[in-house]
């Protein structure tokens, strides 16, 4: 009995020394992942509304392939990223919901009782808008443009010189923009507006939409009033609408070539304070997610 | 060994003091069952002890600080809150997917043995389930990890009598042994009379009786009094009287039982009419006494 006991005793420390090692090292990357499914079986319309615009978009091209005669411009050139628009309209509504509903629908206490930081929580949040969205929308962006090189050649009959035929060599250029536009707009350059978003969240007990944009129209008018300046205005327009060095995200890719200073963009000095007015925003949220119970 | 640990635990929000000084102690292998009326501190004491809130004084969980160490703890400590907190939007499966993702010692298996004898539907989204059902889905997602403190918060509101004698056959016959510590509060006093070890009143932040359930039976006894001792009970100084069908009901703590005997039929109180004696006598205090035990 005694030595029985002993062996238990002794397995069960064995068995808690493996699982320490093992928590150690797979666990939290493992915490992340199956926090960040969480997020995408909670919403589906992080990944159906990409979707369903870049499905609308492919329809409208192919009605205006089939019953527009010549003359037409290139339509790889006219390629607008519809789904990234898409995506950061979700992003925007994902970011101000999701710490206020754990809170409201009270599931927060469930999650609570699990093993998981609130900074594990807190990232895998953020990461929805500044990771998986990009990503996605990109993903489209690109099967869309494959689609629409592919309808081209259908129905455009061969030897028509009036329409650029879409080569591989173009194809690639306009993917690596658009991948370079994702980067640099999409996630470094927003991710002050998603991480503002995220703390008003987990912040406001209500209207959390009047909570994110109060304060931000209250400064505006302010400094229009005192001042009759509008810098404040201007930097949030900056903001939405692409940086000045930033890739526009409604212009042609021809015309975005222009634009591809990768090294005037991250010496942009608003480029790096928006990095870190996000990491502080991020880490509010963060320990303000400890203080917050249902409501 | 000491589960539960608490030194002068004050805890107040605005004017209003939640806890007043709370000394407390749990030991491994006992079901403490803590009563006490609506806003006694029941709820703010379990919050410090699952790392929910701030506290002032000294509390060491499993030898962790809990509002320090909230991740690391909850992966010994499980908690089910006071009303229904799974998210009402996952499906049965993704419940069972993710806790098993992010929990280290979540045996799938003993879940979906426990799930099988339910009614309970794999693809149901838990906004489906009847509120017994998703009492039944926590209780097997908790009971399949292998925690060593369980925290009950009111786990039976609102169920009705089928279910909560059910939850607490499971959690005795398939869950307690005795490395394992279970915290219980409920309205529902008769539920828990039979299952808990220890029983500790606490009102207005403060802990008004500390005794096992042994020490209980041995010290408490209640008296239908023959209608002629009735002067001679009243001498021995009953804690409390009350009339039932013309009878009248006396309670008595610390008083010989052979003594008692000579009186009329004794008997081991209910927790409730200990709880009645114990803090509806004072004024002020009859309101929230009565709710405390309403059924």
């Amino acid at each position: 009995m005694n030595s029985q006991s002993t062996a238990m005793r002794e397995s069960s420390s064995d068995w808690q020394v493996n699982e320490s090692r093992g928590i150690a090292s797979a666990v939290p990357i493992r915490r992340f992942y199956w926090s960040v499914r969480r997020e995408l079986w909670e919403n589906h319309s992080i990944y159906i509304t990409p979707l369903a615009v870049a499905a609308l978009a492919v329809l409208g091209y192919l009605i205006l392939t089939l019953g527009v005669p010549v003359p037409m411009p290139d339509p790889r050139l006219l390629d607008e990223p519809y789904s990234m628009a898409a995506a950061f309209v979700v992003g925007i509504f994902y970011s101000l919901d999701t710490l206020h509903d754990e809170r409201r629908d009270r599931s927060i206490l469930f999650w609570k009782s699990l093993p998981v930081s609130d900074l594990t929580t807190v990232l895998s949040k953020a990461s929805i808008p500044l990771l998986v969205l990009p990503l996605f929308s990109f993903a489209i962006a690109a099967a869309t443009e494959v689609i629409e090189m592919g309808l081209t050649s259908v129905v455009r009959p061969a030897g028509d010189l009036s329409v650029a035929t879409p080569s591989t060599s173009v194809f690639r250029i306009s993917l690596g923009l658009l991948l370079y536009h994702t980067v640099t707009v999409n996630v470094l350059w927003h991710a002050p507006i998603y991480s503002w978003l995220l703390l008003v969240s987990g912040w406001a007990r209500r209207a959390t939409f009047l909570w994110a944009a109060l304060p931000w129209i209250a400064i505006c008018a302010v400094e229009k009033i005192a001042f009759n300046t509008s810098y404040c205005a201007a930097m949030l327009r900056d903001r939405f609408v692409g940086g000045p060095e930033a890739v526009q995200g409604t212009g042609r890719f021809v015309d975005a070539l222009s634009r591809f200073t990768p090294g005037r963009f991250l010496s942009s000095p608003s480029l790096w304070i928006g990095l870190v007015v996000a990491a502080v925003f991020l880490t509010a949220s963060v320990r303000l997610r400890r203080y917050q119970g249902a409501i | 060994m000491t589960v539960i640990e608490a030194r002068g635990l004050r805890k107040a929000f605005g004017k209003t003091i939640a806890l007043d000084g709370v000394n407390l102690r749990v030991d491994e292998g006992r079901i403490l069952g803590l009563i006490g009326p609506n806003g006694a501190g029941k709820s703010t004491a379990l919050n410090a002890i699952l790392g929910l809130t701030e506290y002032q004084g000294e509390l060491r969980v499993l030898g962790r600080d809990p509002w320090d160490e909230r991740d690391q703890l909850m992966r010994d400590v499980c908690f089910i809150a006071d009303v229904a907190v799974l998210p009402r939007w996952m499906r049965v499966s993704q419940a069972l997917d993710y806790v098993g993702g992010v929990h280290p010692r979540f045996d799938r298996v003993k879940a979906e043995g426990f799930l099988a004898k339910t009614d309970i539907k794999r693809a149901s989204k838990i906004r489906e389930l009847s509120k017994g059902m998703v009492t039944q889905l926590h209780l097997a997602l908790v009971m399949a990890i292998d925690a060593r403190l369980l925290v009950l918060d009111e786990p039976t509101l609102g169920l009705d009598i089928l279910y909560r004698k059910q939850f607490y056959d499971s959690l005795l016959n398939d869950y307690f042994d005795r490395s394992r510590t279970i915290v219980v509060t409920t309205h529902q006093v008769e539920d828990v009379q039979h299952v808990i070890t220890d029983l500790m009143f606490i009102n207005h932040g403060r802990i008004v009786l500390d005794c096992s359930m042994e020490e209980f039976e041995s010290r408490y006894l209640e008296v239908a009094v023959h209608p002629e001792r009735v002067t001679e009970a009243r001498a021995l100084k009953p804690i409390h009287e009350r009339q039932v069908l013309g009878r009248s009901i006396l309670l008595f703590d610390h008083v010989d039982r052979g003594q008692l005997a000579a009186l009329g039929d004794v008997r081991t109180p209910c927790i409730a009419d200990l709880f009645v004696a114990l803090m509806g006598n004072k004024p002020g205090d009859h309101a929230g006494a009565a709710q405390g035990v309403a059924r």
